[in-house]
């Protein structure tokens, strides 16, 4: 494959994202030896994202490159008033390829019309976190595969962007998906809509407990505070949404756990300890599928 | 032959005199009833332009019930500017005036995209802010989608007319 840009987990195909994955696991266990690309990755970062900056910075040095990055944007021309399109027209001519995260979304496809290089999307608002879903796909096949799978999506539907697009990915798969979550935080009708014109099949739940017992894969997603109007609604959401080791008891016994992290209190310290968690796995897989990305972008 | 110009307004029955004739320019007949004000919205025909403009609302049609006309002197609309009318009024028929003779007609049809026209109602969509881009919707069967954030948009396109 080689995208020219990478704004939403739509634009995968099957065999798109089998040949990141099967890269990433080339970098990971070594058997692919980085080609020192010569390139320089801009990050224009207007959200705050220690984690997922990192990981895009890891992967660029891994592979031979470097980054340059805009820094804070109170500290940079956006507060100035500049337009996003005026940005990334200055940034084109200092960098190969572009990572952007910024809080409107369809930011990255606007942006992607303006500059001749790769524009990568970190996230647009409540949109698409592609390089996310790549990396979810690559733990969620080390860990059960991604053909029969039965996955359920728990916690904060409605904005969750990792949520959105790991949906869309996983349309490509003979694969369940179950979306759990209050009826307020539901999944947009748009990616209802996206999945229902796929065929895949989709349930919806208000409740963990019944479809708990099918699951291969439990992604749980952070329910922020400021999607209430009160604390005490918001308290009641989230321990209802959270998961421990009791919630666990009528789980398969291989049950991965999974999270974008970071993470609140919506999985409970002790599950750390058991098989099922995979979320710190999952962020370190950020970096080789990455690699991958970008070796095949640059 | 039918004829959207004439005072006999097409085959609907209808011997009164509704909308008087045009000389040169464009009459969009067979709107569907109570469209006529979003129809000149969409086409951006707020009178300011100086063409003159007639309306007729919900006036009898065989075939439709009710139906509305417009007719713009002095304005050969293209059907670029025509197709993006199927979206609220599927029905319309598109008849180009020259010296009081319809000679050319021919109907809307469903454009796959939409630039320009409707404004995204999601306000977390990049093309609501200060941007150097327009509104850009794709056609689905049953609405319109922002080729930017997907928001859909299933009725009421009224309301969502204007500018970015
Ligand atoms: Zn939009």
């Amino acid at each position: 494959m080689r995208h020219d840009h990478v704004l939403t987990a739509k634009q995968f195909s099957r065999e798109a994202i089998e040949a990141v994955l099967d890269r990433a696991a080339e970098f990971a266990d070594g058997t692919r030896e980085p080609r020192h690309a010569d390139a320089l990755l801009g990050l224009l970062f207007f959200e705050p994202s220690t984690r997922t900056k990192m990981s895009f910075e890891t992967a660029a040095k891994r592979l031979g490159g470097d980054t340059i990055d805009m820094g804070a944007v109170d500290s940079s021309s956006v507060t100035k008033g500049e337009s996003l399109a005026d940005t990334v027209r200055v940034i084109e001519g200092y960098a190969d390829a572009l990572v952007l995260r910024h809080p409107k979304q369809g930011s990255a496809k606007m942006a992607s019309e303006f500059v001749s290089i790769p524009v990568i999307n970190a996230g647009d608002g409540a949109g698409h976190h592609p390089t996310q879903t790549l990396l979810d796909l690559y733990t969620i096949q080390e860990n059960a595969g991604l053909d029969d799978l039965s996955i359920g999506v728990m916690g904060d539907l409605k904005y969750g962007r990792t949520v959105h697009s790991l949906a869309h990915a996983l349309t490509n798969f003979d694969t369940t998906q179950h979306f759990i979550s209050p009826e307020s935080l539901a999944l947009p009708p748009e990616v209802r809509y996206d999945l229902d014109e796929a065929g895949t099949p989709v349930e919806e739940h208000t409740e963990l407990e019944f479809v708990l017992p099918d699951l291969d894969v439990l992604y749980v997603t952070r329910i922020q505070r400021e999607r209430f109007p009160d604390e005490n609604e918001y308290r009641a959401v989230a321990s209802e949404y959270g998961i421990d080791l009791g919630t666990l008891a009528e789980a398969k016994s291989d049950l991965s756990i999974m999270h974008p992290l970071p993470r609140v209190d919506e999985i409970d310290p002790a599950i750390d300890e058991t098989p099922h968690a995979t979320y710190f796995e999952q962020a370190h897989n950020g970096v080789p599928v990455r690699m991958a990305l970008l070796d095949m972008l640059l | 032959m039918t004829d959207s110009n004439s005072d006999n307004i097409d085959t609907d029955a209808d011997h009164q005199l509704r909308v008087s004739k045009i000389q040169d320019g464009t009459v969009i007949d067979h709107v569907t009833g109570g469209q006529a004000l979003t129809v000149l919205t969409i086409l951006g025909i707020d009178g300011s332009g100086g063409e003159a403009v007639s309306i007729g609302m919900n006036v009898p049609s065989d075939r439709m019930g009710e139906k509305d006309i417009v007719k713009v002197e002095g304005r050969e609309l293209s059907q670029e500017e025509v197709d993006v009318l199927s979206l609220v009024a599927p029905d319309a028929t598109i008849n180009i005036v020259r010296e009081y003779d319809v000679i050319e007609k021919h109907r809307v049809e469903r454009p796959t995209e939409v630039v320009g026209v409707f404004s995204c109602p999601n306000a977390n969509c990049i093309t609501t802010e200060r941007e150097p881009v327009e509104s850009r919707f794709s056609v689905l069967d049953d609405g319109v989608r922002c080729a930017y954030c997907g928001t859909l948009v299933r009725e009421e396109f009224a309301a969502h007319i204007g500018g970015k």
